[in-house]
């Protein structure tokens, strides 16, 4: 029913190394963010046949590989029970618990991020002069991965969600601040004459004119940001240790429990998934008006 | 104001408070890296209310520049531009600008009626008020229609109408149009010049439409204020004794209308070709 092909996004296969490759590349102005166009809505039910074979094909060789012996089963459990583990996971409310703790990291730390983004972002980007200036700094401190920062959290916070926060916070921050620069940069100057002519104060122009322009980049910018705030949490509780699924999956490594591990790593793409899927639906609703969105129709 | 040692080459002025817009030797100049470009050099005219001009000059001419600096979004370098008595510093008020650009001077993450309805809502003109005057003027521009599409899904011609409709709505008393139908088809843009001479009847609004077309510039003013070659001066100010009830079959047939025609067409050649009016062809106005 879910069209599966964000499971192969290019955004969550390669976790760490994402937070700095989907940097300031000049974007085409009609697809914020170098995506292509989403296929319609006809085509979906279909395309999602060769994409539902694909995992099924996957499950079964991975079911295959620890059966017929390739792997050993305590270094890779078959399909079947590490599902089943999942399974018994979901009926467990210290899983749940953990759940939360992770989604409540991602959440707060993703919407610190974009707060801190959006205002820094627009002002930043409103003023050649600040443009400037900040420039290098920005190029300096973007590429620093948040993980290089864990041993900092940990003196500042020790085992505890603000560890977690402030590793969300800084990687998610400049995905959605680097966006947010190119969308203000965007503007169209006719739009802009417009809406000076018909008498907009600056406040006006930046919420009718900036704002929406700015919009597909920030939308852009705050699902990639969410796909690498989960990335941060996950890697912060299984490095650091604070709480939720990340230090679940350490615990039950430690612990030996190779199919709970398994079964938790799972969940942790399946919220992966879900995520991306929520991002995607929020930027089809927000901007119905795009270019990259909409159909074209003339009346 | 007039300096004495270069008489400027002058449009048509009117005494004191009769005009609506004046432009008193109007000089631009850009500064750029590879030194200073001369735009305009001095430009002075006036039109009355409810006057509607066209101005017309070879490409490159500073038709662009001219507008911008009369809509208040640019300074000029000397010189100024009243408004009923009141010099221009920033977009006035009583003022409305049509761009070419209709594409992009249209929000597209806006529907039509918004586009319409925005500067309106952002005067702060109640709500039903509002209402009124948008819906006047999608119907003055014949896209009663359409409040619920977004621009982005008509045609050209309809957003341009879209566009005018807006400028009909805030109910400007000057009306500026910065060759608003240069990126129309021919038929459309037929349509759309009697669209302009009706709204200017019905609403008795000042407009000074901006073209590079000589034709269009004939068929719709009732003066044609022809420009030189950059740095810009007025080469010509002509009027347009035409009749007023205009058609695009009988007016464009019309021997006085082919002999207009053919006056602006050479005077356009001339400045193209760096010829620019003498103080003493002036001394008559």
């Amino acid at each position: 029913m879910q069209p599966l092909t964000p499971i192969f996004d290019r955004h969550s296969d390669r976790p760490l190394a994402d937070e700095k490759s989907s940097g300031p590349l000049p974007l085409p102005r009609s697809f914020p963010g170098g995506e292509k166009p989403r296929p319609g809505k006809m085509r979906r039910s279909k395309k999602q046949l060769p994409g539902l074979a694909g995992i099924i094909g996957f499950l079964l060789l991975w079911e295959l590989i620890p059966r017929v012996g390739v792997v050993e089963p305590r270094f890779l459990p078959p399909a079947s029970e590490v599902i089943a583990a999942l399974i018994t996971d979901f009926s467990l409310t210290a899983f749940w618990v953990a759940v939360g703790e992770t989604m409540l990291a991602w959440a707060i730390g993703l919407m610190m991020a974009i707060v801190l983004a959006v205002v820094l972002g627009f002002i930043t980007g409103s003023s050649m002069v600040l443009r400037k200036f900040t420039n290098s700094t920005v190029e300096f401190l973007r590429p620093i991965p948040s993980v290089a920062l864990i041993p900092l959290a940990v003196l500042l916070f020790g085992v505890k969600i603000e560890s977690t926060l402030m590793l969300v916070v800084y990687a998610s921050f400049w995905q959605v601040f680097i966006q947010v620069l190119y969308g203000v940069a965007d503007v169209d100057n006719v739009a802009m004459q417009t809406a000076k002519s018909y008498g907009l104060g600056t406040m006006a122009r930046v919420r009718h004119v900036v704002f929406p322009t700015a919009l597909p980049y920030l939308m852009t910018g705050i699902r990639l940001a969410a796909s690498v705030a989960l990335i941060l949490a996950i890697t912060a509780e299984l490095v650091i240790g604070s709480p939720g699924l990340g230090r679940e999956i350490a615990l039950a490594q430690s612990g030996g429990a190779i199919s709970g591990m398994y079964a938790l790593v799972l969940a942790t793409g399946l919220i992966g998934v879900v995520i991306n899927l929520v991002m995607r639906f929020i930027e089809r609703k927000t901007l119905s008006w795009h270019s990259s969105i909409r159909s074209e129709a003339i009346v | 104001m007039q300096s004495e040692t270069t008489p400027a080459p002058a449009g048509k002025t009117l005494p004191g408070n009769e005009a609506m817009l004046s432009v008193r030797n109007m000089k631009k100049v850009y500064k750029t890296d590879g030194g200073d470009i001369e735009a305009v050099r001095n430009l002075t005219f006036d039109l009355k209310a409810g006057e509607l001009a066209c101005l017309v000059g070879p490409s490159g001419s500073g038709k662009t520049t001219l507008l911008k600096c009369i809509a208040g979004l640019m300074a000029p370098t000397e010189g100024e531009v009243l408004l009923d008595g009141v010099k221009v510093s920033g977009p006035p008020k009583k003022m409305a600008v049509v761009f070419q650009e209709y594409g992009r001077s249209l929000f597209p993450w806006m529907r039509v009626r918004e586009n319409v309805e925005l500067p309106l809502k952002n005067q702060g003109v109640p709500k039903a008020e509002r209402d009124r005057l948008v819906d006047d003027a999608l119907e003055a521009v014949g896209l009663a229609h359409v409040p619920q599409s977004y621009p982005w899904q008509l045609s050209g011609g309809m957003q341009q109408r879209v566009a005018i409709a807006r400028a009909v709505a805030y109910q400007p008393e000057v009306l500026l149009m910065d060759e608003p139908f240069a990126a129309v088809d021919a038929q459309t843009r037929a349509d759309l010049e009697d669209l302009i001479r009706t709204v200017w009847r019905k609403l008795g609004v000042t407009v000074l439409f901006v073209t590079h077309d000589i034709d269009e510039s004939v068929y719709l003013g009732e003066r044609v204020i022809i420009l030189s070659s950059s740095p810009t001066v007025i080469q010509e100010d002509l009027t347009i004794d035409l009749p007023d009830e205009r058609d695009q079959l009988n007016t464009r047939s019309l021997p006085r209308f082919t002999e207009l025609r053919h006056h602006v067409y050479e005077q356009i050649q001339l400045a193209k070709a760096g010829h620019r009016p003498t103080a003493a062809a002036q001394a008559g106005h």
